[in-house]
């Protein structure tokens, strides 16, 4: 409803929404960096009695394991922590909704706008993100599908290893510009 | 750099994703308006401010979020051990 009110008001306005950074890349010899298109995020916080019955709801099984995501039909359900996931839908469902259906108590907030998202593949990605994260990032311990709220520069991030070399980063929207810079940093160092 | 276990997410972390928060095991009282301006002092300002074994709770705010108790050495800054916040103050701690 919320949805379709808000396209009611933009049409009648005339406006379009433009992300943040919208469109822009970069890349330097074996590290492209590029902002991703807008996607449904939520945050999700809920007890143990609740996990079965939002897992039904969203489709996904929410991952109990720290560190791990689980994704299903274009919907991946991160562990942020023990009674915190993150949802992101990029098939344009939506998620919110979803967990509304869940009989389970929980607090589910739409974050969509809140956020900005990098994709930094090649074979100097993990180089560039460890221009500016202090984690191991080896796949023995940041393996394929592992993700984690951590820092990136000043900034703090969500990282998720989408395959051996490509990663996706989450930053708060007013950070972009911040954490996209450091990125292209990170890959021109990367390259040399 | 000094890496920091968490207990939630456990694993060893780097500790810039971590927030000290304090001396653990700090009990507040169970009827805050019946005691004395001194018990109030004892309970809100006075810390015990340990040479040595120091029982702290930390955050992992730039990780799973959550506070947590930590023993550590003041002297050195050596993490002894961390442990869930609610788990009781544990008894033996290893290597001491
Ligand atoms: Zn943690």
């Amino acid at each position: 409803m919320a949805k379709a009110a808000a396209k009611t008001v933009q049409e009648a306005a005339g406006v379009e929404r433009r992300p943040a950074l919208g469109g822009q890349d970069m890349s330097a010899g074996g590290v492209k960096v590029a902002v991703l298109p807008p996607a449904n995020r939520v945050s999700l916080r809920a007890r143990q009695e609740a996990v079965a019955s939002l897992s039904r709801a969203l489709g996904v099984a929410l991952p109990q394991k720290p560190k791990t995501s689980a994704a299903k039909g274009g919907r991946t359900v991160f562990w942020l922590g023990p009674d915190e996931w993150f949802v992101l839908d990029e098939q344009g469902g939506d998620a919110l909704a979803d967990c509304g259906k869940a009989k389970g108590l929980h607090s589910a907030v739409d974050v969509s706008h809140r956020h900005v998202a990098f994709a930094v593949s090649g074979p100097g990605a993990e180089a560039t993100i460890a221009a500016g994260c202090p984690r191991d990032l080896s796949l023995a311990a940041f393996a394929v599908g592992d993700c984690s709220r951590t820092v990136f520069g000043k900034a703090e991030i969500l990282l998720y290893r989408v395959s051996e070399q490509e990663f996706r980063v989450e930053c708060w929207r007013s950070f972009s510009d911040y954490v996209f810079g450091l990125l292209a940093e990170g890959a021109r160092d990367a390259a040399a | 750099m000094l890496l920091i276990r968490c207990p939630y997410c456990e694993e060893e972390r780097p500790e810039i994703e971590f927030r000290h928060a304090g001396e653990a095991h700090v009990a507040r009282p169970t009827d805050i308006a019946s005691i004395s301006d001194e018990e109030f002092e004892t309970f809100f300002f006075i810390r015990a401010n340990t040479r040595g074994t120091v029982y702290e709770r930390w955050r992992h705010v730039h990780g799973c979020a959550r506070f947590f108790n930590a023993v550590r050495d003041s002297m050195s800054d050596r993490f002894i051990m961390t442990y869930k916040a609610g788990d009781p103050k544990p008894k033996k701690l290893p290597g001491v």
